[in-house]
């Protein structure tokens, strides 16, 4: 299954679609695809309806957060030092991360191939959180749309039901983020250190030695 | 009355005893569980009811499926904060005397589970215990061992006297809060008139021995 | 068939409606029951005796393995996939373990590849047999039958506490191999096993093909199409039920499996009876494996003698792997950033996945198919709500 040939298939029948193919460091060798939020419902109805081969099968939606990281590299660059040209090696910071993403692996069952993996980000981690939901066209990825939505907060708009899945209702924060706080129950810590010494310590001095 | 005079006794078809022993007797034997597994330690709780290790053969015959007529609760496995309510809620309504045995690290204090945001830090923080088998998940014969332990607590227990049990204490509290749910956790987050915090914190290291500054 | 009365009817097509819906029960079958294979919690509403709507609530088991895995160490993350699917721990084990091989590229040697698929049939010996005990006690058999399946279990699990020290969380797959070689003696002991053990699936066998009762009950019940087992994300013995062909071991080919000849047993009609009598089907296919995998397993190491087992850092990067389990299809999909610790750690759940269409099964069924519907899904909620 070549990805760019998939890619290519895609751009030919979804018309405005933006795709772009993301590669992966480790050996496994499985790039994946990004899609635009805009065509990502008209790519994925491609996918399982008429796309060779017929994807089918979603087996894993995943979501993930990437908080905004700076990134500083160092870039050779030409600069004209004491009136010489010369290359210096000059700290570019870049700013990476600060969405959340959706991942889904798709397979075919028919043709026995697989996997595409599909991608979508979500434009920050505060208000613009909403993502189209693919339930419509797998219905494999409705309890994981629901999951994603309550460990991290992105809202699938076509979603038949969305609500929080595994924690209740009246929860209000998305535990898996990665700045998620999690609620203070560290009164006795027998074997504690690092961070838990920390909060075990708070307590023990906050209640008197409660 | 002294033991070689019983058994003499016993042998010629008399049988000597006190209201307290026959009671706890009859308690003890036929400590009936409720149906009540919650995870991994589930699995050898019920491999302790099967053929091979026999838990009936103590007493524990029928896993009741209702808490109105069960007098013992294993919790076996994980407590999350979704479960407590209900946990403490069929604790409440089971009838006295009622036990509580904690199966397994994670309902004695939240186990390998401990830094979850959804895992309740031991059973104990809402319910007072009476056994706790350590293990993950123990063994089907580390159940049989507890079920004997509690079986001798049930054999020491006073029917007069200010060291009676709860059930016969009209004093003593038998049903307990019930934690609702709040925005980012359990509220309240423990009974205090249950669970006191242990003094003695070992790892503070560079502290003394109390463990606080 | 199911007659829904008008105000059932006008429930479901008007949801908001103030309409009292004085016809219909709301029972909720708690997270404590009986038969729920754990807390499993659904809302049902009733009319009479008929299903008109079921809700199911998950989380009660919410053990937060993905959070969990982020502050561990890759190797630290095993003992903790033991946790998941509780009663096939070296199937989860083995899953991971070959999402990691996948995500730094590490080989693994041809004795720990036997010995993996030799301990993954048998823990898929003991995971059927375990699940068909179960469904005849929700039948209402009241326990005896589970006894049988149990004893053929305690068998199994001697095997397993002989290998690894313990008889559910076995902890044995590392990256690279398996933890431990094989004791002197295991090799017969095992081998006594796999040759009773047809005995066993021959009681019941006949237990399911001539007992009256357990074929009006579980035939035509909770029926399930191939397009849309396939549509929603089905997997391993509910997917083949419905007519899928399509088993991880032959499509993927992972470990040697392609070294095996064994059949896919497929059902027809995709409904409960298909299930079972799969998964009694599947374990005969398991036990030619068994054989065929102990005739010819090799001597050598068990661990790739270049794993770095400290300070284990893989490239950053992406993989997903998957197995058959037991319950279906067990994927790891795993993100590293080049640190000690995953990224992500994603489980892909079979027993959550496999549950999508529960509501539509049960609709138009009586209360007490629910509880047979639900055995035959096949779920742990250790895996459901990780």
């Amino acid at each position: 299954m070549n990805l760019e040939e998939i890619k290519s298939q895609i751009e030919a029948n979804v018309p405005g679609c933006q795709l772009e193919i993301i590669p992966n460091g480790s050996p496994s060798g499985q790039h994946s695809l990004l899609v635009d939020t805009d065509h990502a419902f008209a790519v994925a109805s491609f996918l399982r309806e008429s796309a060779s081969p017929r994807f089918d099968y979603c087996s894993n939606a995943t979501g993930i957060d990437w908080p905004l990281k700076e990134v500083s590299t160092k870039v050779k660059t030409k600069k004209i030092v004491d009136g010489v040209e010369k290359e210096v090696d000059e700290v570019v910071k870049t700013q990476t991360g600060g969405y959340l993403e959706v991942v889904y692996h798709l397979f075919s069952v028919e043709q026995r191939e697989g996997p595409l993996v599909l991608r979508m980000r979500t434009q920050d981690r505060a208000e613009g959180v909403h993502l189209p939901s693919l339930t419509p066209i797998w219905r494999s990825a409705e309890f994981q749309e629901r999951e994603i939505f309550d460990l991290y907060g992105v809202l699938f708009d076509g979603h038949p039901d969305l609500r929080r899945l595994l924690m209740w209702e009246e929860f209000q924060d998305f535990p898996m983020r990665r700045d998620y706080v999690d609620p203070d129950d560290y009164e006795y810590e027998p074997t504690a250190h690092d961070d838990v010494l920390k909060r075990a310590q708070a307590h023990q001095s906050t209640e008197g030695g409660l | 009355m002294d033991e070689q005079l019983k058994s003499e006794l016993r042998r010629q078809g008399v049988v000597a005893t006190s209201l307290q022993e026959l009671y706890n007797w009859g308690r003890k034997s036929s400590l009936w569980p409720l149906n009540f597994g919650l995870a991994c330690c589930a699995i050898e709780m019920i491999a302790t009811t099967m053929a091979r290790y026999d838990l009936a053969r103590f007493g524990a015959e029928v896993f009741r499926p209702s808490p109105r007529q069960a007098d013992l609760m294993i919790v076996a496995g994980t407590v999350t904060k979704k479960m407590a309510p209900q946990v403490v809620r069929l604790y409440n309504q089971m009838p006295e005397p009622k036990y509580v045995i904690s199966m397994g690290a994670c309902a004695i204090s939240g186990g390998p589970f401990k830094q979850g945001y959804n895992v309740l830090k031991g059973i104990d923080r809402y319910i007072p215990v009476d056994v706790y088998i350590p293990g993950c998940p123990p063994r089907p014969e580390a159940l049989i061992d507890a079920f004997m332990m509690l079986q001798k607590k049930i054999d020491e227990q006073y029917l007069t006297g200010p060291n009676r049990p709860r059930h016969l204490n009209a004093e003593m509290a038998s049903e307990f809060i019930v934690p609702e749910f709040g925005a980012h956790d359990l509220v309240p987050t423990k009974n205090v008139g249950v669970w006191e915090v242990p003094l003695v914190n070992i790892s503070l290291a560079g502290k003394n021995e109390s463990g606080r500054d | 068939m199911s007659t829904l009365t008008d105000s059932s009817v006008d429930i479901l097509s008007n949801p908001s409606s103030d309409h009292y819906a004085g016809d219909l029960l709301e029972v909720s079958m708690g997270p404590q029951h009986p038969s729920t294979h754990g807390v499993f919690r659904m809302n049902v509403t009733l009319d009479g005796e008929q299903v008109v709507k079921l809700k199911p609530v998950f989380g009660y088991l919410h053990r937060n393995h993905e959070k969990i895995a982020e502050t561990e160490s890759y190797l630290g993350c095993m003992p903790y996939t033991d946790r998941l699917d509780y009663i096939c721990s070296i199937t989860n084990n083995w899953a991971y373990a070959l999402a990691v091989e996948k995500l730094a590229g590490i080989q693994v040697p041809e004795r720990a590849e036997y010995l993996r698929v030799i301990t993954g049939e048998l823990t898929r010996l003991q995971n059927h047999a375990g699940l068909i005990g179960f469904l005849m006690q929700d039948m209402g058999a009241s326990g005896t039958p589970l006894m049988y399946a149990f004893r053929e279990r305690e068998k199994i699990l001697d095997l397993f506490e002989a290998l690894t020290g313990a008889r559910m969380m076995c902890n044995y797959m590392r990256f690279g191999g398996c933890r431990v070689d094989l004791p002197s003696g295991w090799m017969q002991q095992a081998q006594k096993v796999v040759d009773e053990f047809p005995r066993f699936l021959d009681e019941f066998e006949r237990l399911l093909m001539t007992n009256e009762i357990l074929m009006a009950r579980t035939q035509g019940v909770g029926v399930v199409t191939t397009g849309q087992a396939i549509n929603s994300g089905m997997s391993g013995p509910m997917a083949r039920a419905s007519g899928v062909n399509y088993d991880l071991r032959k499509v993927d080919k992972y470990g040697i499996y392609d070294r095996f000849s064994f059949r896919v047993p497929l059902g027809d009609k995709g409904d409960v009876y298909d299930r079972y009598m799969l998964r009694v089907l599947e374990m005969r296919e398991s036990i030619e494996i068994l054989k065929q995998a102990m005739r010819d397993l090799p001597s050598g190491p068990i661990m790739d003698p270049n794993t770095k087992i400290r300070g284990f850092r893989p490239k950053a990067g992406e993989a997903y792997g998957r197995i058959e389990a037991p319950k279906g299809e067990l994927g790891f999909y795993l993100i590293s950033d080049g640190t000690p610790n995953p990224y992500r750690f994603r489980v892909r759940p079979p027993s959550l996945i496999n549950l999508t269409l529960l509501e539509q099964m049960c609709i138009g069924q009586n209360v007490a198919d629910i509880v047979i519907i639900l055995g035959s899904v096949d779920i742990v909620l250790g895996e459901v709500d990780r």
